[in-house]
């Protein structure tokens, strides 16, 4: 091994990748679509905000004032026969006609609502949320219930999980533990597909060009592909460190420019309101406790041992799978050749994701255990359980064995790696693959 | 002195030995043909001595040491597989190869340009590799092979691809890299590359070294005693010591071109005495077998041994 080499050959990998129309458009387009998520909906939200002129025709009388001028809507109540006033509506200005009957609250008819498109969703949640709401102060009035205590009986059940050990107690929530875990599984899942089949593609361009042969008289096969892996590894964290950077700017910047802060304040509150989501949010205290508990559970998690495993995971997992796919990218002729060998290589990993809702409700089970102490499945399955606080020994067992399960792997495939780059026009078997492990190089 | 010395090689694949105790010396200085028909195993022998492969038994030398993997910057390889990146720039790969075998990143990039100057490509620097001709390509792979100044450079079939006005120029490079003090080993099928330029060989055939020395040696050991002569006059040989092997008439009239072989106990100016009481001479020359004779031949025997 001669870290000169592995260094010149990491630096071409680096830069060849980097200055790649594919990979400048691939990271400037990542973010775009990441922000596009975050921003659509709030463009398409301003937009649509042109103010809806609802008239009311109430026959009871008794709403008036009850419904609340917004932004985006604008209540005028009439008087009059329903026919006539529809006669009028399709002539007038007017977006929508609200027809509300005379009430009873024994037999109560349909509430009409007439209007010239098709109302959004957030128009028609709003208006039945105020119905809905004065319907019920009335009938408390009729059953002479007091709203004050109506509040009064509103209970709302919460769980505190706590961890007890031999350390003591420790607040946990498995919710935020779930997402956590499930998120940061995931990411490693698609990272390693997808630098590992860059390196793989790597080597066979070096094997169809044939300019292995040159290389190879000059440095180690292993030096070659140690080069590689680590030079794919630097694209994928430069990609992952802009793609997390340009994605805050575009949709910091674009946020800004679409509105201004005030609006946007307004605009958010308002849509919350429309949508009946934490209605309350104003009124009440205990609902702004939610949000702060939420934000609590998320700071039960441990989040540097999260991240430091994150990285540690996602560098030893992507190690031995590319190692693993640069071998396949050796002992084939071309891409499509490689399909046979990819999916043993790749089968650890699928099934770990498949089982990853079971393990999130069995983070303690023996199989949970036993995948992620072994090292072509615990990248993942650890990051699930991760977040469920496992024993110390566990995750220190889990991360030793993905070091020998690095080295062993980098061994078997420096083997066929070196083999194979100088084979060509033949299809590989398994039989085959395993005496070129025995070959003396 | 030999740059490469080889001791005893063997090398074994799953299905077959590629070579079985090969041994041979590359003299210093010396530009080495190393012959064989396709599959002798000429590519393995390349593949140990530049340390692609390690053989199964017995020893190669570098300059009297045991080969190491330092020494593989001291080595320049072409083979006979050509290829490059195809979408890195000229310049940019000359330099990374270069500096691959061993130069600071300073010297790469002067040697390049030398070379880039050498052989008028300047404005190839920016180029893809996918851009050039295959002929453009092979220069540059040529360049990378002899960058770095090896005191051993391998080429096998370094002339394959080119038109013959860059082949006599690839030629003339190789000559000057060769006055320069590099080792040539040339791996090929071309006779008169064998012909023009190698002064010592080596024949595999079915991964043993079958015929190995100085070329005129070598062709010493092949000669057949037979000479070529051309005349006026008519031959009668009825009663002649000597052999003769063919006869036909030469183009001006009453002319004739034979063929003669002397057989043990008798000399070539016997030959010509016994003829000046014949015919008029005016040619008389010994037949030296070509190398592409003694390939055939040394080829064929070796096959029919067996």
């Amino acid at each position: 091994m001669k870290t000169t080499n592995i260094r010149l050959i990491l630096q071409r990998e680096y830069l060849t990748r980097v200055k790649k129309k594919s990979f400048i458009i691939m990271t400037v387009l990542g973010p775009l679509l990441f922000a596009a998520i975050t921003i659509i909906p709030i463009w398409l939200a301003l937009r649509s905000a042109k103010t809806n002129k609802v008239v009311v025709l109430d026959e009871s009388g008794l709403f008036s004032g009850k419904f609340e001028d917004k932004k985006s809507v604008k209540y005028r109540f009439i008087k009059g026969t329903l026919f006539d006033r529809k006669v009028e509506f399709l002539e007038s200005e007017d977006d929508i006609l609200l027809y509300i009957p005379p009430f009873d609250l024994k037999d109560p008819l349909p509430v009409q609502l007439f209007s010239k498109a098709n109302p959004s969703l957030e128009l028609e949640s709003g208006i039945s949320k105020t119905l809905e709401k004065e319907i019920k102060n009335l009938k408390m009035k009729a059953l002479n219930i007091d709203p004050g205590t109506v509040e009064k009986l509103k209970s709302e059940v919460d769980i505190r999980t706590i961890l007890l050990n031999e350390s003591g107690e420790q607040e946990g929530s498995s919710a935020a533990a779930t997402i956590a875990g499930f998120a940061a599984s995931f990411l490693i899942y698609i990272f390693i597909f997808m630098y590992g089949s860059i390196v793989m593609r790597g080597v066979i361009e070096e094997k169809t060009n044939r300019i292995v042969e040159v290389i190879i008289s000059t440095v180690k096969p292993f030096d070659l592909m140690m080069g590689k892996v680590l030079g794919v590894a630097f694209v994928g964290l430069t990609q992952f460190m802009l793609w997390i950077v340009l994605t805050w700017a575009i949709t910091a910047g674009a946020t800004a420019f679409l509105v201004d802060s005030k609006s946007m304040v307004e605009q958010s509150k308002e849509m919350m309101e429309q949508t009946g989501v934490n209605q309350d949010v104003k009124e009440k205290a205990p609902s702004n406790m939610k949000v702060a508990k939420l934000l609590d559970t998320v700071n039960t998690l441990n989040i540097p041992l999260i991240l430091g495993c994150f990285l540690f995971y996602f560098l030893g997992g992507y190690l031995i799978y590319s190692a693993l796919f640069a071998a396949v990218g050796a002992a084939v002729d071309n891409e499509t050749d490689s399909q046979q060998f990819i999916l043993p290589v790749t089968i650890p990993m699928i099934l770990s994701m498949v089982l990853a809702q079971f393990f999130i409700s069995n983070p303690d089970s023996s199989m949970a255990f036993w995948l992620s102490v072994f090292p072509l499945t615990s990248p993942v399955v650890m990051m699930i359980r991760l977040p469920f606080n496992p024993p110390v020994w566990e995750i220190l067992l889990s991360m030793l064995l993905l070091v020998l399960g690095f080295m062993g792997t980098i061994w078997v495939a420096a083997r066929i790696y070196r083999v194979g780059i100088l084979m060509h026009g033949k299809k590989v078997t398994y039989k085959e693959l395993s005496k070129w492990l025995f070959y003396k190089g | 002195m030999s740059i490469i010395r080889v001791e005893n090689v063997t090398k074994r694949y799953s299905a077959h030995t590629a070579l079985e105790g090969v041994s041979m010396e590359v003299p210093t200085g010396s530009i080495f043909g190393l012959l064989g028909p396709n599959g002798a195993g000429k590519t393995s022998l390349i593949r140990i001595i530049t340390q692609i492969t390690a053989p199964d038994e017995g020893k190669i030398y570098f300059n009297g040491e045991v080969l190491r993997p330092e020494h593989a910057s001291r080595i320049g390889y072409l083979p006979e597989e050509r290829g490059l990146y195809k979408k890195m720039k000229v310049g940019e790969q000359l330099v990374y190869l270069s500096r691959l075998k061993g130069l600071s990143a300073k010297d790469a990039l002067e040697k390049v340009k030398e070379w880039f100057i050498r052989f008028e490509i300047k404005d190839w620097w920016d180029k893809n590799v996918e851009d050039l001709s295959k002929g453009m390509q092979q220069k540059v792979q040529f360049i990378s092979t002899v960058v770095h100044e090896p005191e051993l450079i391998i080429l096998d079939e370094p002339f394959s691809g080119f038109d013959p006005i860059n082949a006599n120029l690839i030629r003339d490079e190789i000559l000057r890299l060769h006055q320069r003090g590099s080792t040539i080993i040339f791996s090929t099928h071309r006779m008169e590359t064998v012909e023009q330029l190698c002064d010592h060989i080596v024949l595999i055939n079915k991964s043993k070294k079958v015929l190995d020395g100085k070329k005129e040696v070598i062709r010493k050991q092949f000669r057949s005693y037979t000479y070529k002569i051309s005349g006026i006059g008519n031959l009668d040989d009825r009663e002649s010591p000597f052999q003769r092997l063919s006869v036909q008439n030469g183009k001006e009239e009453n002319s004739f071109e034979a063929i003669y072989r002397i057989n043990s106990g008798h000399s070539p100016n016997e030959l010509i005495n016994w003829l000046t009481t014949q015919v008029e001479i005016h040619q008389f020359e010994e037949e030296i077998p070509s190398m592409g004779d003694i390939f055939i031949k040394t080829v064929q025997d070796d096959s029919n041994d067996l």
